[in-house]
């Protein structure tokens, strides 16, 4: 049940991502390049996307979901280091090709070669992360 | 182009109703650099859930493009600007424990301080690398 569900769900997403042009790199830095020739698209997709978002999160109050057990946990408040630099390298990513995770596996069956490499690259970033996590925090401990 | 507009609010509810879906049908968050990353360092848990998703999330748009609705996507034709920015995006997002999705379409939905901060830095960067790449290599 949950993994149909999820199916469904991943089926909108990815059509979504299609329809919406965000699989295509030059309208992610148009949007990014605010000096440039701005293509605003990406601010449509962003509110687009947020309005059923805002009815979910209303609905998952006093209730549980379909198929599971409790909604998320009342969102963290604390903004941390690794919050705010991961944001930042992300984002020099985004800029640099114009791909987040989201498009960059949508559009696998047809992004080319290019595609294809950042998404490697993509997946041996995010592989990693957890020994670089470890890395990073005994230095810290050391000093 | 004056109707791509609509193409994007067409696709972001979309994108939203798929967060809506999956938020009440499993209470999980979708967040694509979640999902996969989880697949990947094997830190996920639900694991049939995820794969389930990642299948659709993949799935849809071949079947859109191989039935001829097509989308262009024009990346970079540098191989070390290609490499440079998915070792960014991969990291980045595991470190700010999520991405777009995640942060901006589901943290800002639910007024999620983290997810405000977090969008403010990935958009901010994102503009400054973009307009660095243009003033400064033409790109």
């Amino acid at each position: 049940m949950r993994a149909a569900i999820a199916l469904v769900s991943g089926a909108l997403f990815g059509a979504g991502l299609h329809i919406s042009g965000m699989t295509d790199t030059t309208k992610v830095r148009g949007f990014l390049d605010i000096g440039g020739a701005w293509d605003p698209t990406l601010a449509f997709v962003m509110g687009g996307a947020m309005l059923p978002m805002i009815i979910a999160w209303r609905l998952t109050a006093e209730r549980t979901p379909v198929a599971g057990r409790a909604f998320p946990a009342p969102p963290r408040s604390e903004i941390t280091r690794p919050l705010v630099l991961g944001s930042v390298l992300f984002g020099i990513g985004w800029g640099l090709v114009g791909l987040c995770p989201g498009p960059a596996l949508a559009s696998i069956s047809y992004g080319g070669w290019q595609g294809a490499l950042f998404l490697a690259a993509m997946l041996t970033g995010m592989w990693a992360v957890p020994p670089l996590r470890r890395l990073l925090d005994s230095r810290q401990r050391a000093s | 182009m004056p109707i791509d507009w609509i193409w994007g609010l067409a696709g972001g509810l979309l994108i939203g109703t798929a967060g809506a879906v999956l938020l009440l049908g499993t209470g999980r968050i979708m967040g694509a650099s979640g999902m996969v990353g989880g697949l990947v360092d094997g830190s996920g848990t639900d694991k049939a859930t995820t794969a389930a998703f990642l299948v659709g999330l993949i799935g849809t748009p071949a079947v859109m493009s191989l039935a001829g609705w097509q989308v262009s996507t024009q990346a970079t034709t540098f191989p070390w600007l290609l490499v440079l920015g998915g070792l960014c995006v991969g990291i980045g997002t595991r470190f700010a424990n999520g991405c777009t999705s995640g942060h901006g379409v589901c943290g800002m939905s639910r007024l999620s301080m983290r997810g405000f901060v977090a969008t403010a830095a990935y958009m901010g960067a994102g503009v400054l690398t973009v307009t660095a790449l243009r003033l400064g290599l033409g790109l």
